[in-house]
C-alpha cells in the first residue's frame, strides 16, 4: 500500500519535473497550427534552445539571461521555417523535418566546449516548505517555468478568444477564403506564429539543459518536441487541454523511474517507452476510421 | 439604417492576355432596386462585379457610385463606398461563432475585445433586422440558408449600401431561396439597400427582380425591365437563340427487374457528419431515380460508395441480383458505370492523354472481357477518336493531357467513357455543374437516351429542376437517411424542400 502511495507521489513528481519541455513544445506548436502550418522542426528547436541557454547561463551567470537566449533562438529558427514556408510549392512537413536537423546539427556543432562545464541552472520554487517529509518536499519543488507555461496557456487561450491578433490567427488558420475576403495578410499571419511558436519551444529546451536533467548533452531531448505534435492532436487545439494533456506525458515519462524507488527494477526500458506507447496510443485513437478531427483548424495541410 | 445608393458601370474592358473577359459592357443600377446579372458560365458576370469591387482593374471605362466618379483600385474602395459581395462559396469561418465572424469583418476591430458589451451591441443590432440568425452558435452548424442569412447580416452590419449576391440559391431548398429573396427584395424595396443578384434562373427573374442586364461572350446582350421582357427575350438575349433546348423525351416505363438494390446501407460517420443509413434503395432497368437533398446530406457519400472510393460498415448492395462491392473487377462484369461529381478529380488522371483518360475503363480488357497484360495502343487511340467525334470533343490533339481541357470538355470525355458500350446501371452525380445551357441539354440528352436504351440510371443532383425533368422516381436524402420517396410525375417542390430540410408530414 504504502509502495502505491511512494509510486503515485514520485509520478506526481516526475509529472511536475517533466512536464514543462512538453508543455512548451505543444503551445508553440498549438499556436503554429492555430495559423494553419505545422512545424515539426520543433525538435530542433528544442535542443537548440537547450545548448544556447546553457552557453548564455555559463557565459554570463544567468541562468534567466539563458531563457530569454533561448526564445530568441527559438524565434529565429522558426522565422527561418516561417519563412520559406511562405514561398510558393513548399511543404511544411517535409520543411520542418529539415528545420529540426538543422536545428540539432547547430546545437551539435556550436554546443560542443559547453558539455564539460557546469552553468549556473535555475532553482525551483519550494511549495512543499510545510511538510518535513523529504520525498514531499522533493515533489513539490517547482520550476518557475513550469508556473511560466501555465501562465502562458491561459494568456494564450484568452488571446484565441477574445483578441483581435488571436482571432485573426483563427481566421487564417481556419478558412484562407475568409481570410482573403477581410484582406488579411494569411503568409505574414503564418510567419509571425510560427516564429513565435518556436520561441515557446525554445523555452522548453531551456528547461531541459538549466532545470532538469540541468546539463548540456547531445542526448537531451528524447523526442518531446515531435511528441508534442501528437499531444496538440491529443489536446483538441486548445491551449488549456495542452496543460492536462502536458502533465498526463510528464506522469507517464515519470512511471519508469518511479517503480524503480520502490523496487521493481523487471521491465526497465518497456516502463521507459511509456510515453511513446502513450504518443502511438494516443495517435491510433484520434485517427481511427480516417475522418477529420473535430477542432482541427481547416487549412492544415496534413487535413487538406 | 443607411439609405440604397445607385451604381452605374460605364464601356468597361477588361483583358487577361489575349482574351477579351469584358468589352464595352456597361450596367446601370437603380437605387432601391433588386437587379439581375444574367448569362451564361463564362458570359463575363463575375469579372465585372469583380471590376466593381476592386477584385480586378479594369483596362477601360469606369464607375459612378452614387452620382459621384468612383476610382476602384482595391477591394478597400469598395469597402469605403459602401459596396459588399456575398459569394457563392461563403467566406464565414466555419469554427466561430456568428458573433465572432461578425465582429472580426469590421474594419477597426479592437485589440483586445469586450465580448459582453460585443454581443449586447450586436443583439440590439439584430433587433432592428428583418431577420434574425442566433448570436453565439458556431457558423458551422448552420443550414446553408441560415449561412446565407448571416452573410446578408454581415453586409448590413457593415452598413453597406450596395450588395452583390452571386448566384444566392443555388445551395438552398425550394422555400429557403423563396424567402431568402423576398428579404432581399424587401430590403431593396424599403430604400435600405442596392441589390444585384447574378444568377441564371429564369424563374428567379420574373418573380424577384425588377431590371436585368444580360452578358453574353464578355458583351452587352441587352438589358430592360423584367416586366417587358418573357422569358424567351431573356432566353433570346442570353444564349442567342429564342428557345431553351427541349427537354429530351421520355420512351417507355420502367421495367420490374431491379438492376440496383441497395438494403440496411451504413457507413462510418466522418467530420463529425453522420454516416449513411440507407434502408432501401432500387433502381430498375428503363428508369431514372433521382436523389435529392441539400447539398452535404450524404449524397456524396452515396456516390463514393457506389463507385468503391468508400467503405461500407454494414449492409449490402446487389446487382442484377448478385452481391456487388463496386471493385473494378464487378463493375467490369456487371457494366456498371459512374460519373462522378468533379470528373477532373473524381474520374481522370489529369497528366494522362485525352487518349488513356477514355480508356481508363477498358484498357485492360480484350474481346469478351478476357484480361489483356499488354496494351492495344492502336484499339485505344481509335476507340478515343470515336468518342472524340462522337461528343465533339474539343482537345488540342488526342495526346493531349486531360486537365488542359476546359471544364466542358473534361465533362464530355467522362460521360464518354462512362456511356461506352453496353451500361447496365449508370450513376451519375450533379452531371450538369459548370456547364453552359447548350452542354447541359446535351448532357441530360445522352443521360436520357442511356435510360430509353434500358439502362437503370441514378441520379443524383442538387439541382431540383433538372431531377424533376429527369427521374422517373425521386428519392429525398436527409442526413445520409433516403426520408422520402415518390414518382417524379406531378410531384411538388414544395413538398420535396420540406423533406430535404427533415420536415416530415
Amino acid at each position: 500500500m504504502e509502495a502505491i502511495g511512494t509510486v503515485l507521489l514520485a509520478m506526481l513528481a516526475g509529472s511536475l519535473r517533466v512536464s514543462t519541455p512538453f508543455l512548451f513544445v505543444s503551445l508553440g506548436e498549438c499556436l503554429t497550427e492555430k495559423s494553419g502550418r505545422i512545424n515539426l522542426g520543433n525538435e530542433g528547436v528544442l535542443v537548440l534552445g537547450a545548448m544556447v541557454a546553457y552557453a548564455t547561463s555559463y557565459e554570463t551567470g544567468s541562468p534567466w539571461a539563458g531563457v530569454a537566449a533561448a526564445a530568441v533562438a527559438g524565434l529565429l529558427l522558426g522565422g527561418l521555417h516561417g519563412a520559406i514556408c511562405s514561398l510558393a510549392r513548399v511543404n511544411d512537413v517535409a520543411m520542418g523535418i529539415a528545420i529540426m536537423l538543422a536545428g540539432t546539427g547547430i546545437a551539435f556543432f556550436l554546443g560542443k566546449p559547453y558539455v564539460q562545464p557546469s552553468a549556473t541552472l535555475l532553482t525551483g520554487i519550494p511549495f512543499g516548505f510545510w511538510s518535513d517529509n523529504a520525498q514531499v518536499r522533493n515533489a513539490l519543488s517547482v520550476c518557475p517555468l513550469f508556473l511560466l507555461g501555465i501562465a502562458a496557456a491561459i494568456a494564450l487561450h484568452w488571446c484565441f478568444n477574445a483578441t483581435r491578433v488571436g482571432l485573426r490567427v483563427r481566421i487564417v488558420g481556419d478558412s484562407q477564403d475568409a481570410a482573403l475576403a477581410l484582406g488579411l495578410p494569411i503568409d505574414r499571419t503564418r510567419f509571425l506564429a510560427t516564429a513565435c511558436g518556436s520561441a515557446l519551444a525554445g523555452i522548453g529546451g531551456a528547461f531541459l539543459s538549466l532545470y532538469y536533467p540541468g546539463s548540456w548533452n547531445e542526448g537531451l531531448s528524447s523526442g518531446q518536441g515531435l511528441m508534442a505534435v501528437a499531444l496538440v492532436v491529443f489536446s483538441r487545439w486548445n491551449p488549456i487541454n495542452c496543460i492536462y494533456a502536458s502533465l498526463l506525458f510528464g506522469a507517464a515519462g515519470a512511471l519508469g523511474p518511479s517503480l524503480q524507488t520502490v523496487g521493481i527494477t523487471w521491465g526497465y526500458y518497456l516502463f521507459y517507452a511509456a510515453p511513446y506507447i502513450f504518443t502511438l496510443v494516443v495517435l491510433i485513437i484520434t485517427a481511427r476510421g480516417g475522418r477529420s478531427l473535430r477542432g482541427m483548424p481547416g487549412q492544415l495541410s496534413i487535413g487538406r | 439604417m443607411t439609405h440604397a445608393i445607385s451604381v452605374e458601370a460605364v464601356g468597361i474592358g477588361k483583358h487577361f492576355g489575349t482574351f477579351h473577359a469584358l468589352s464595352d459592357v456597361s450596367l446601370k443600377v437603380t437605387p432601391g432596386t433588386v437587379h439581375g446579372l444574367l448569362g451564361e458560365n463564362g458570359a463575363g458576370k463575375s469579372t465585372l462585379v469583380k471590376c466593381l469591387l476592386g477584385y480586378y482593374k479594369a483596362d477601360d471605362g469606369g464607375f459612378i457610385v452614387d452620382g459621384r466618379e468612383a476610382s476602384i483600385e482595391r477591394p478597400a474602395d469598395a469597402d469605403a463606398l459602401g459596396l459588399g459581395m456575398v459569394y457563392q462559396h461563403f467566406t464565414l469561418v466555419p469554427s466561430m461563432t456568428v458573433a465572432e465572424n461578425l465582429v472580426m469583418s469590421r474594419q477597426n476591430v479592437p485589440s483586445v475585445i469586450n465580448w459582453r458589451s460585443e454581443i449586447a451591441g450586436l443583439k440590439q443590432f439584430m433587433e432592428r433586422m428583418p431577420f434574425k440568425v442566433p448570436l453565439e452558435v458556431e457558423v458551422g452548424s448552420l443550414a446553408a440558408g441560415e449561412r446565407q442569412k448571416t452573410e446578408i447580416i454581415k453586409q448590413l452590419y457593415l452598413e453597406r449600401k450596395f450588395l452583390v449576391l452571386d448566384e444566392p440559391t443555388s445551395v438552398l431548398t425550394p422555400q429557403e431561396a423563396t424567402e431568402m429573396l423576398g428579404l432581399v427584395r424587401g430590403l431593396a424595396h424599403s430604400g435600405t439597400l442596392t441589390i444585384v443578384i447574378i444568377t441564371h434562373k429564369l424563374k428567379e427573374v420574373a418573380a424577384f427582380v425588377d431590371e436585368v442586364t444580360v452578358l453574353r461572350r464578355g458583351r452587352m446582350a441587352g438589358s430592360g425591365l423584367v416586366k417587358n421582357l418573357g422569358p424567351s427575350d431573356l432566353t433570346a438575349m442570353m444564349i442567342g437563340e429564342p428557345h431553351a433546348p427541349k427537354n429530351p423525351e421520355r420512351k417507355g416505363a420502367p421495367s420490374g427487374e431491379a438492376r440496383l438494390a441497395v438494403s440496411g446501407l451504413r457507413t462510418a460517420e466522418d467530420s463529425g457528419r453522420k454516416g449513411l443509413s440507407i434502408d432501401s434503395l432500387i433502381v430498375h432497368a428503363n428508369e431514372i431515380v433521382g436523389i435529392a437533398g441539400v447539398s452535404g446530406n450524404g449524397q456524396k457519400d452515396l456516390v463514393e460508395v457506389l463507385g468503391g472510393q468508400r467503405p461500407i460498415a454494414s449492409g449490402s448492395m446487389q446487382v442484377d441480383g448478385a452481391p456487388y462491392d463496386a471493385s473494378r473487377e464487378q463493375s467490369q462484369a456487371h457494366d456498371v458505370r459512374v460519373l462522378p461529381e468533379e470528373p477532373l478529380r473524381n474520374g481522370c488522371v489529369p497528366p494522362m492523354t485525352v487518349v488513356d483518360n477514355l480508356n481508363l475503363r477498358s484498357f485492360d480488357l480484350g474481346s469478351g472481357k478476357s484480361r489483356r497484360s499488354w496494351l492495344d495502343r492502336t484499339g485505344m487511340a481509335t476507340r478515343a477518336r470515336d468518342m472524340i467525334a462522337a461528343y465533339g470533343i474539343r482537345t488540342p490533339s488526342p495526346q493531349a493531357p486531360i486537365g488542359v481541357l476546359s471544364g466542358g470538355n473534361v465533362q464530355r470525355c467522362v460521360l464518354a467513357r462512362e456511356l461506352d458500350g453496353d451500361v447496365r446501371l449508370l450513376i451519375v452525380a450533379n452531371p450538369c455543374f459548370g456547364l453552359d445551357v447548350k452542354a447541359v441539354a446535351e448532357t441530360r440528352a445522352r443521360i436520357m437516351a442511356a435510360r430509353n436504351g434500358g439502362t437503370a440510371v441514378l441520379l443524383i443532383s442538387e439541382d431540383l429542376d433538372e431531377i424533376l425533368e429527369l427521374a422517373d422516381r425521386v428519392a429525398v436524402m436527409h442526413e445520409g437517411e433516403i426520408v422520402h420517396e415518390m414518382p417524379a410525375e406531378g410531384a411538388d417542390p414544395q413538398e420535396i424542400g420540406r423533406h430535404m430540410l427533415g420536415h416530415h408530414g
